[in-house]
């Protein structure tokens, strides 16, 4: 198992128990700093689980989830509201609020989080949407009049825009075309690199074996709650975990 | 037949039973959900956008239907109840005790029913539907907290709107009353007004202003409180509304009772 010196997130002995069903079983990990890790598994393996406790929403039975050096089940609901400024999360269907415009999404977490004039919000927003590619025709159009990789990438621009040092990426080429498929992992690989220089780590969740291997650092692989294989992308094609090689067959 | 008789009684009080413990559960976690409403109401930020926005939804969009309802249930109160008086020769106190019964009971307890229909069950779908689309986790993930940001401005405005409401149900209801009043039953103009001077207290229109407000607070609470609630898709947000819109209803109802009794004593 893969373990860093000075890692971006780091989970140690985390088991999570809902009522008798055990969801994460003293799971370990960590997650090298400016890299992209996956993290692959069949459904149910624990993937959404493992992600809310990197988030804070939910808190491990027993172990710890330490996030850029902070212990995140020390830090109580306020606190944690507040270390989440660090995330930015792109959503399975990108959770845009729908009665918000493309560009008022986007500029929502810069008018709750930062002192920034409208006209600079403003600003930033256009910025920020172009960087994914969005044209300023669809900048006023609400959510429900985009298409899936549109709304995608409104998501990503939102989720960029207060700068994330941790971004996290729930299943993002679910349900979209091989084009868009393909836009959206250049879209995760050049946010990684355009933000390299002040300090980005990318997590995955995906059971997309392709796109995995196509961006990913590091993968990891969940099953019934607990990481079975985590290796650099190019050892994990070649991993000997007869479930791993399954997968990666499908 | 009397083994069969005795499982069916069985069957029905342990589903009363069950159902009674669930509405008990349910009232806790209200309560609870209601705590934290409060405790989030005093908290920076204040987000005056989201209150005014909520208040001209639940106030300025409710008028309509409040002005229909008041105007109908004035005109139809008003003949009830001179046919009734008219048998026993007091017709010339129909103002009044329309006034009364209007400023005490209808308009209050109506215009709760409505907002509970109308405002209530909107609240529950709005925040039913952005929770199974993960809206209210990427609020979260953000850092902001969902129930201040959805659930207080709602709360607050539906406070301060309902007695609004009722007042204005109550002057259009009295409105409806005097016009049918007068013009078709042939009360005399200037007895309907000195009754209703002479019988109408302050205290009567205060009643229903407090009772209104206790309304307000609790539809928008069982609103946003059964919307967080909301799993499972379209199905759980067609769940949700309609539990908003029946706990809504029969809060009202059940809390007019308890306030009516508080509110005679000490007014």
């Amino acid at each position: 198992m893969l373990t860093f010196e000075n890692p971006a997130i780091s989970v140690k002995g985390v088991t999570k128990i809902y009522g008798e069903q055990t969801i994460l079983n003293d799971l370990s990990f960590d997650v090298e700093r400016n890299k992209i890790t996956t993290i692959l598994g069949f459904s149910g393996a624990g993937k959404s689980t493992l992600l809310k406790h990197i988030l804070g929403i939910t808190q491990p039975t027993k172990g710890t989830v330490e996030v850029l050096g902070q212990d995140l089940t020390k830090l109580d609901k306020v606190g944690l509201r507040e270390f989440r400024k660090n995330f930015g999360m792109l959503f399975q269907y990108a959770a845009l609020f729908d009665s918000f415009t493309a560009a008022e999404n986007v500029g929502f977490p810069l008018s709750e989080f930062t002192k920034l004039k409208p006209a600079e919000i403003n600003e930033k927003v256009k910025d920020l949407l172009i960087s994914v590619g969005i044209k300023e025709e669809s900048f006023n159009r609400l959510p429900s009049e985009l298409s899936g990789g549109m709304r995608k990438r409104v998501g990503l621009a939102r989720a960029l825009a207060l700068s994330p040092h941790i971004m996290l990426y729930d299943e993002p080429t679910t349900g979209l075309d091989p084009i868009t498929t393909k836009m959206v992992n250049n879209l995760i690989v050049d946010t990684a690199k355009n933000h390299k220089d002040r300090e980005m780590t990318s997590v995955i969740i995906s059971h997309d074996v392709k796109a995995t291997m196509e961006i990913s650092d590091y993968v990891a692989f969940l099953d019934r709650g607990k990481i079975i294989e985590y290796l650099p992308v190019e050892e994990f094609r070649n991993s000997d975990k007869e479930l791993v090689q399954e997968f990666l067959r499908l | 037949m009397i083994t069969k008789l005795q499982t069916y009684l069985k069957d029905q009080i342990e589903e009363f039973g069950a159902g009674l413990l669930e509405a008990v559960d349910g009232m806790g976690k209200i309560t609870q959900f209601g705590g934290r409403i409060m405790f989030w109401m005093f908290k920076r930020p204040f987000r005056f956008h989201l209150f005014f926005e909520q208040l001209y939804f639940i106030g300025n969009k409710s008028m309509t239907i409040i002005f229909l309802a008041g105007l109908f249930t004035g005109m139809v109160f008003c003949t009830q109840t001179y046919f009734g008086f008219k048998l026993i020769n007091v017709d010339s106190l129909v103002g009044s005790i329309v006034a009364i019964s209007l400023a005490k009971e209808l308009a209050p307890v109506l215009t709760g029913l409505i907002v509970a229909g109308r405002a209530g069950s909107a609240m529950a779908a709005q925040i039913g539907s952005m929770k199974v689309t993960e809206q209210i986790d990427a609020l979260e993930v953000m850092g902001i907290n969902s129930v201040q940001y959805l659930a207080v401005p709602r709360v607050i405005a539906s406070t301060i709107a309902l007695p609004m409401l009722s007042i204005v149900f109550l002057f259009i209801g009295n409105l409806g009353a005097y016009l049918i009043g007068t013009t078709t039953l042939m009360i005399d103009d200037a007895m309907f007004f000195s009754k209703l001077s002479e019988f109408m207290a302050v205290e009567d229109i205060a009643q229903g202003v407090i009772k209104a407000t206790v309304f307000g607070f609790v539809i928008a609470l069982i609103g946003t409180y059964f919307g967080f609630q909301v799993e499972k898709g379209a199905v759980g947000v067609g769940r949700g509304t309609n539990l908003a819109v029946i706990w809504g209803m029969v809060s009202v109802l059940v809390l007019d009772y308890f306030l009516t009794t508080f509110l005679v004593k000490i007014l």
